[in-house]
């Protein structure tokens, strides 16, 4: 690997910088204990100039949000060429608009939470009481809302009471102009990381998200101390395999590549309920990718400088593929 | 669902010393609103929310070749441990910058301080126990917020109008506080072009505030940093100076010099000086002798006033910017301060909107601020927001008020659909870090 040089391309300028930076510099770090030459950019007008130049052998994206998650980046290194670890443009745009991901899941069969989509437009031109007593006819109270793209729980709440809902409308409307409310499923709440090897995905083992305050929101996604994680996730040996198989599943349907990570929630009957899949996985220190490949045995380097290979492969298939 | 036990799962926090952490640590968390400013960094954003000073007029050729010859000549002081109290030479000079506010000061009662936040930290370490009452200005100075809550010091705000702090107001503070049976402290202010409000308490009302204080047993504590930035170069009495043994005053040279130097100042009655020195000896040992050095050696060698001047015209220029542009852009139903001086405008919106809710979509149209909720203590000010135009250009600040605009318009359709609607307070910090320009 030392000889190859990665670029990590993190901070952008998403809701979701603040993180990014962090992730970045993570993997960067991870990177570097493995003996890879990183640079660490930002992406920014300079982005092209810079990558047309210095030509890396690999870009790892660690950027979160639209410009990560969307496909807008990953658009950009395919019309440049350049390889970079992680799902292609198309890919990505079906898993970060969240209403799609769930549409393609439930078409093959995998249970997700009930759910409607609703742009701010209808509820100015119908009335927003009547949609929203709609909504909780349809879903329920407690219901989630989120914004319809998005990640690192921005803009999403859970709403209890009714009489809540127009404040948790407006907030979540700050994010973009289309909500996704969601019926709300009680259970365990888990991460599935998949990654890409030899044998196709495979699932890490599940984390299990235990927030001090009842719900995994920023705050409790980004405060060292008050989540609760426990690896793998205390679940049976059915239910850890359920999860692992819907996570690959998403994986799969989605048409996403080298790494994703599936949130869901365990009912207490035992049914995976597929809530969202990342393809551009958080990174940090509370991040759940990397507690994962710890309780599989496997450091964020090592992950990492396999896909960097594969990434490399693919743009030139001459060279075999160097997995882990 | 049967629970199995892998004998290596693991169940962790993330944090090994959670249990460990005093209470007032409570509130320190990752906050929604702070990572929304991590973009503001950026320069496609215009950023009317961090309060950076502006420092390219400075010499930095000749301070460049001042702290060369300083380190040269006298860089075994430099580089060494200093007395708690400050360089004596300093002291002596900040009593002179002092005097242009009518401060009559001994240098003896001046301890310097790593900025004046240190100096309204130690303040409050020494008067402040848990649950004692802090009054201060509604809005208020968010570091101050931050260095009470630190003290676990409970905030009473004081309404302000046009003239600063209402000294009627203040009474009835006074009275409510001491018939919940509360002890109040001191009354923190800043009665010159006040952060966040942008207004200056008029000079009859700094009597009537001090005459109110006295009678009520209650310090004052004065934070000046703006106030030799008054665009027209006007300055008012200090309170220090009409009332020397009640007062405290917190002087910087932050926004007058360099922020980066870190160098500040508390001016105490002997006694209060005594304690605040041993409270700042814990704390940091002694001030930087180099920044100290670097600080006396301007203000010996260069025209300080003329750059202060400089910067009073720079900005002039952006508050005139950033007040036409709000007249020309912004929709009906919205109200703002005109500041005489400092770096901030205080601008109320109209019904129904929360500035708080409608931070992410400003910042999707690349323009920040902050809400008025990170300036007070009881959760109010979620119809205000600060803007800074101390920072970016004229040109960026119309453009970012242009934005802001927009931003406006679409909140207010939204708040038309959905009506008034109440929300819950964030966790966190709900401003930006202070190098977030």
């Amino acid at each position: 690997m030392s000889d190859r040089c990665v670029v990590v391309l993190s901070g952008g300028l998403s809701h979701e910088r603040d993180v990014s930076l962090r992730s970045g510099r993570r993997l960067s770090a991870a990177l570097r204990s493995a003996d890879v030459m990183v640079e660490e950019w930002d992406a920014d007008s300079a982005l092209l100039s810079r990558l047309r130049e210095h030509r890396p052998d690999a870009v790892v994206i660690a950027l979160h949000g639209a410009e990560g998650e969307g496909g807008s980046i990953q658009t950009v290194l395919e019309m440049l060429d350049v390889p970079f670890v992680g799902a292609d443009s198309h890919a990505c745009r079906r898993a970060w608009d969240k209403p799609t991901a769930k549409t393609e899941l439930a078409r093959a069969g995998l249970a997700t939470p009930d759910w409607v989509v609703l742009p701010h437009s209808t509820f100015r031109e119908l009335g927003a009481r009547p949609v929203l007593d709609a909504m909780v006819d349809r879903l329920g109270l407690p219901m989630m809302l989120k914004p319809e793209q998005g990640g690192s729980a921005l803009g999403a709440q859970v709403v209890r009471e009714a009489a809540e809902l127009p404040a948790a409308m407006v907030a979540c409307l700050a994010y973009g102009e289309t909500v996704m409310a969601e019926r709300y499923v009680e259970g365990v709440e888990v991460a599935v990381t998949v990654v890409d090897g030899p044998g196709g995905p495979a699932a890490l083992p599940a984390v299990e998200i235990d927030p001090s305050t009842g719900v995994y929101d920023y705050t409790a996604r980004y405060t060292a101390g008050l989540t609760t994680f426990h690896t793998p996730a205390r679940l049976d040996a059915r239910s850890a395999a359920a999860v692992a198989e819907v996570a690959v599943a998403a994986h799969r349907l989605l048409g996403l590549r080298d790494v994703s990570r599936t949130d869901a929630i365990v009912a207490a009957d035992g049914t995976v309920h597929f809530l969202e899949v990342n393809s551009s996985p958080g990174l940090t220190e509370t991040s759940l990718l990397p507690m994962a490949a710890e309780a599989g045995g496997r450091s964020l380097a090592d992950i990492y400088t396999g896909l960097i290979e594969r990434a490399v492969a693919r743009a030139n298939p001459v060279t075999a593929p160097h997995n882990p | 669902m049967t629970s199995v036990q892998p004998p290596d799962r693991t169940s962790r926090s993330l944090d090994p010393h959670l249990s460990r952490y005093a209470a007032r640590a409570a509130g320190m968390t990752a906050s929604e609103v702070r990572a929304l400013f991590a973009v503001a960094s950026r320069p496609e954003v215009v950023s009317l929310a961090g309060g950076m000073p502006n420092l390219t007029a400075l010499p930095l050729d000749s301070l460049s070749a001042e702290v060369a010859g300083l380190i040269s000549a006298d860089g075994l002081v430099a580089l060494q441990y200093g007395s708690a109290h400050g360089l004596p030479e300093l002291r002596d000079q900040i009593c002179e910058v002092m005097a242009l506010e009518e401060i009559s000061a001994h240098p003896d009662d001046v301890v310097v301080t790593v900025g004046s936040q240190m100096a309204l930290d130690m303040v409050t370490r020494i008067f402040c126990d848990p649950g004692d009452v802090v009054l201060a200005e509604g809005p208020s100075y968010v570091g101050a917020l931050g260095t009470f809550a630190a003290y676990q010091a409970d905030v009473v705000h004081v309404a302000m109008d046009d003239d600063g702090l209402v000294p009627e107001a203040l009474r009835e503070a006074l009275a409510a506080t001491r018939a919940a049976g509360r002890r109040v402290k001191f009354l923190y202010t800043i009665p010159n072009f006040h952060n966040p409000a942008g207004v200056t308490m008029s000079v009859p009302r700094r009597a009537e505030v001090l005459e109110i204080c006295a009678a009520n047993d209650v310090l004052v504590v004065e934070d000046n940093p703006y106030g030799l930035l008054g665009f027209d170069g006007q300055t008012y009495p200090a309170l220090r100076s009409l009332d020397p043994d009640n007062v405290v005053y917190l002087g910087s040279f932050s926004k007058t010099f360099a922020a980066g130097l870190r160098v500040g100042w508390a001016l105490a009655p002997h006694a209060v000086r005594e304690k605040l020195m041993l409270a700042a000896e814990s704390a940091t040992l002694c001030p930087p002798t180099l920044n100290q050095m670097i600080v006396s050696r301007y203000l010996a060698t260069h025209d300080w006033k003329g750059q202060v001047k400089s910067f009073q015209q720079t900005y002039r220029e952006r508050r005139d910017a950033l007040l036409s542009a709000l007249e020309q852009y912004l929709p009906a139903g919205c109200t703002w301060t005109v500041p005489a001086g400092g770096f901030f405008v205080w601008l109320t919106v109209p019904e129904g909107v929360d500035t708080k809710a409608m931070l992410p979509r400003a910042v999707t149209a690349r323009v920040a601020y902050v809400s008025g909720t990170g300036f007070y203590a009881d959760g109010l000010g979620s119809r205000q927001m600060r803007l800074s135009f101390c920072y970016p250009t004229p040109e960026r600040i119309i453009e970012g008020v242009r934005r802001l605009a927009a931003v406006l318009s679409d909140e207010l359709e939204l708040a038309r659909t959905f009506g008034p609607v109440t929300r819950r307070p964030g966790s966190g910090p709900q401003v930006p870090a202070p190098d977030t320009a």
